[in-house]
């Protein structure tokens, strides 16, 4: 069966969409995601939709879902590299993204994570 | 107003729904459109070839490339013969939804191009056709 794949990198999990994804494909990434989370622990998720050339309702709800399910699972996800014409029609159709963290690349996501996961690892230390 | 060209293709199962994408975004480079009005219509048909797809049992999608004096522009014209929609100004409100989604296809598609007209009865189906100018 055809999947996105999910790689692990320390605390946080990577996914690359580079395929027009049709809607089984993107509901199994949803459940292989929220999977993985739990069984890697993980408290990052950066999801790379710079090959995605439209996200329509379908597709965005998924996006909205995954960042839901990993919050659950003390995860925080963020999406990078929209295409400025995708943000605009997104908009246009309704969709806002809300509860979606965004950054223009990976690396700004990254530096996202990686200071969302550094301030966690200071407040644990905090004796309160 | 003339039709330049056409071409029906039917729309089945949830894998077509990629391949109208492609096929809609083909038609709009052809038409001349901008990144930002290709987005807009391919997202437009990705909506609506879902709905075709849930909601209509399956149809055709038929593209026309259209030139009036001075403009140029893309029509598509989706046709079920599913159940059929009892009440659209209830369909096209957002966040209505019968299929478990967000409720924005109808109403999203509708915001993305320039003229939507839906015609549709309990029974008999339903066609909505939508068209963006260059």
């Amino acid at each position: 069966m055809e999947r996105i794949p999910i790689l692990k990198m320390g605390e946080c999990l990577l996914v690359s969409i580079q395929v027009d994804m049709h809607d089984r494909l993107a509901m199994t990434l949803q459940d292989d995601l929220t999977t993985r989370i739990a069984e890697t622990r993980a408290h990052g998720v950066l999801i790379d939709i710079s090959a995605l050339e439209i996200v329509d309702s379908f597709i965005g709800r998924m996006l909205g879902n995954i960042a839901s399910m990993a919050r659950v699972l003390d995860a925080q996800t963020v999406v990078v590299g929209m295409r400025p014409a995708v943000a605009i029609t997104l908009v246009e159709l309704g969709l806002s993204l809300p509860g979606v963290s965004t950054a223009l690349d990976v690396e700004k996501g990254m530096d996202l994570i990686q200071s969302a996961l550094a301030s966690r690892k200071g407040n644990g230390r905090s004796p309160t | 107003m003339a039709v330049l060209r056409h071409e029906t293709r039917q729309v089945r199962a949830g894998e077509d729904v990629v391949s109208v994408r492609q096929l809609v975004r083909e038609w709009a480079v052809a038409v001349g459109f901008s990144l930002v009005d290709q987005t807009k219509i391919v997202t437009a048909a990705s909506e609506l070839a879902r709905n075709q797809v849930i909601h209509g049992g399956g149809g055709t999608l038929r593209l026309e490339a259209l030139n009036d004096e001075h403009r140029r522009g893309l029509r598509l014209i989706f046709e079920d013969h599913g159940p059929g929609i009892a009440d659209i100004a209830q369909a096209l409100r957002d966040g209505y939804s019968t299929g478990g989604g967000l409720g924005l296809g109808l109403g999203g598609a509708k915001r993305l191009v320039n003229e939507f007209e839906i015609d549709s009865r309990p029974g008999a189906g339903t066609r909505v056709a939508v068209t963006r100018w260059k």
